[in-house]
């Protein structure tokens, strides 16, 4: 659990004294270029202010030199914000120090770096270790665990290989295997997969989306790449030169560019390769237990003024829904013979291939991601809007 | 006129005189017991080193040479020592061998720390660079006299000029390998939440381990030549054959003992990069 909240961030890079009276030139409205040269400094972040929600994939899109690694480095202090603050679940980090710094990096946060960053002395399974090793964690235990989460991102049997043995794709499952295992509420991906070639990079993306189901994080996660943005974000901040200059869902960046710089940066990604079912999902929908009673749902549902209602079970797990139609008439006391199952959508699944469920039917889908759970119901109206657009 | 003016001159050497002869009245006793040790260690080194037959030597860098590089390698410098002993100059080459091992370990014990601190400090990274630079500047006889005036004459001050001479390359490799370690390795060290300590020694000491191995030969290299020097301050072995040499005139007893010294140098030289490069293959 942890949402992100960042509040007029500013990072300005220089001698502290340049840095002062850049600080001092901000305030007074000065173009940012001009300060820069002048005092010979580099403001990498300008007054940014949004919040991610928690477990959400928040994506952070621009071109080098446009801040977004700074501002990454700035949710675990590897970059010391000039002013402004980070809040993670409203509590203040920016004031950290030396112990408790080191806390919130071993407990809270983790990060995957771009060329990888692996310790090139130890094997795999001793880079993967790292994180638990300096937190004290016994030799057994953390060999377990580390074993458990190389076997997660498929790198089984290359425990015992050093770093150079292995290609970028592997590389790349080793760091994240690595910034899993201490089991952070907080992932950060320094644009993890801009130094692998198209192929392994479309593997990887669509392997990361699945992990994501079963790690319940939050993920921020930084490309250059707009298509990588697009296909990976449940939202996206656009940014320019340390400021934001649009943030929203995929969608929303399609029928509401902000500005020219926009509509320019959009212009060559391909639809029907980014968006999803997840991109459209509609969350805000009305789910009740198996085991609540009838007059319980029915008094829900007309609280809620619904027409349907999702069943899940204790794991939030996807059973079937329930017109109100049926739970009104029925004279039964439990639901469970009133549940009808509908082959729900995995979320994952790219909106091009679900024309064939909507082609007889005109009611909302039921949408769960891998594990099954119970994500949200996807509109035919919705799918036509997005890909017509 | 065209002199420089009598009146402006002011000699320093009075100053470090005085310098010299207040530590020399005050300091006796600290200098008595650094003596002590050093000659203690010396005799120890010296017994285990002649302990060993002549011929384990020549067994033991032939097959260094083998799995360092290859059979015609270990055969090489299995002649190369095996010459040196046929030149009658075994038991100075031992003696030789007991300097500059002994020199090399007080330079790392010295030096190691001083890098790593330079690394860290960027104050102390300015102080020490420039003197760092004097010291490889300045003409090796002039550690001699030092080394005399506080240990008096022998291998114990040879030892300690020597020291001083080949530490510079083991600092600065040691700060460079430091500091150049990758920055995302470094970032990722610090990202899981490592104390100082921890990033000290399971990541940079680690990394910089080859080049740190690299400074070790340097300094290697540089107290060979050093312990030739320090023949003239009474330290024996192969630099005092040289000595003799010089004094008699004899061209070819002189260039013997050279090609010795030279023997040992690319001896020692080929064993520590070959140690260097199965390091840099692992890592």
């Amino acid at each position: 659990m942890a949402s992100i909240q960042i509040n007029h961030l500013t990072k300005i890079f220089g001698q502290p004294k340049d840095v002062e009276k850049a600080v001092e030139m901000l305030q007074e409205n000065k173009d940012p270029k001009e300060i820069g040269l002048e005092t010979n400094t580099t403001i990498a972040l300008n007054d940014v202010s949004f919040t991610i929600e928690d477990q959400e994939l928040f994506v952070i899109v621009g071109l080098s030199g446009s801040g977004k690694s700074t501002l990454i480095r700035c949710l675990n202090l590897l970059n010391q914000p000039t002013s402004g603050q980070v809040l993670i679940d409203n509590q203040e980090i920016t004031f950290l120090k030396k112990h408790g710094l080191r806390e919130f990096r071993r407990k809270r946060v983790s990060m995957v770096f771009q060329h990888f960053g692996l310790l090139s002395h130890r094997t795999i399974i001793k880079n993967v270790e790292y994180g638990l090793e300096i937190q004290g964690v016994d030799k057994a235990t953390r060999k377990e665990k580390a074993l458990e989460t190389i076997e997660i991102v498929g790198l089984k049997g290359w425990e015992d290989k050093k770093p150079h043995q292995l290609s970028g794709g592997m590389k790349q499952r080793v760091g994240l295997a690595r910034a899993i295992v201490t089991e952070p509420e907080i992932l950060l991906m320094d644009e993890p997969y801009s130094a692998l070639d198209p192929l392994i990079r479309r593997e990887m993306q669509n392997e990361l989306l699945t992990l994501e189901d079963y790690i319940n994080r939050t993920i921020v996660f930084i490309t250059h790449d707009m298509n990588e943005a697009f296909k990976m974000g449940d939202r996206i901040a656009l940014m320019k030169d340390g400021k934001i200059v649009q943030i929203g869902t995929p969608q929303e960046f399609f029928s509401n560019p902000a500005d020219d710089y926009v509509i320019d940066f959009i212009s060559d990604v391909d639809k029907t390769q980014i968006f999803k079912a997840r991109n459209i999902v509609r969350k805000d929908q009305l789910i009740v237990n198996m085991d609540e009673s009838r007059q319980e749902v029915l008094a829900k549902m007309n609280e809620r003024k619904v027409d349907v209602c999702y069943v899940v079970d204790d794991k939030k797990i996807y059973v079937g829904q329930m017109s109100k139609e049926n739970v009104a008439k029925s004279r039964l006391k439990t639901i469970d013979k009133l549940i009808v199952h509908i082959e729900p959508i995995l979320r994952n699944t790219y909106l091009k291939d679900l024309w064939t469920r909507f082609e007889n039917y005109d009611e909302n889908l039921p949408v769960v991601d891998s594990k099954g759970k119970f994500r949200g119901v996807l509109s035919k109206d919705d799918m036509i809007a997005v890909l017509t657009q | 006129m065209f002199n420089f003016p009598e009146q402006l001159i002011y000699k320093i050497s009075e100053f470090i005189d005085i310098g010299v002869d207040w530590i020399l009245a005050n300091m006796r006793g600290l200098f008595d017991f650094i003596r002590l040790i050093i000659l203690n260690i010396f005799d120890g080194t010296e017994f285990i080193l002649t302990a060993i037959p002549w011929w384990a030597y020549l067994i033991v860098l032939f097959i260094a040479g083998w799995r360092l590089y290859s059979i015609k390698t270990g055969i090489i410098l299995s002649i190369m020592l095996f010459a040196i002993g046929m030149f009658g100059l075994w038991e100075m080459m031992i003696y030789t061998l007991v300097i500059v091992v002994i020199s090399v370990v007080v330079s790392i014990i010295i030096g190691l720390p001083i890098g790593i601190f330079m690394a860290k400090s960027k104050r102390l990274e300015k102080i020490l660079k420039p003197i760092l630079d004097a010291m490889q500047t300045m003409p090796s006889f002039v550690y001699l006299i030092p080394a005399v005036m506080l240990f008096g004459l022998g291998k114990v001050p040879a030892v300690f000029a020597t020291s001083i001479y080949a530490i510079p390359p083991l600092i600065r490799l040691t700060y460079l390998g430091i500091t150049n370690v990758n920055k995302e390795v470094v970032e990722a060290g610090l990202s899981f939440g490592s104390t100082p300590m921890q990033m000290l020694t399971k990541i940079e000491l680690p990394q910089a381990v080859s080049t740190i191995m690299t400074g070790v030969n340097q300094t290697t290299m540089m107290a060979m030549a050093m312990v030739v020097i320090a023949s003239m301050i009474g330290a024996d072995g192969i630099g005092a054959e040289v000595l003799i040499a010089i004094r008699r005139l004899e061209v070819g007893r002189g260039i013997q003992a050279g090609l010795a010294i030279v023997f040992l140098a690319i001896i020692l030289d080929r064993v520590m990069q070959g140690v260097v490069k199965k390091f840099e293959g692992s890592v």
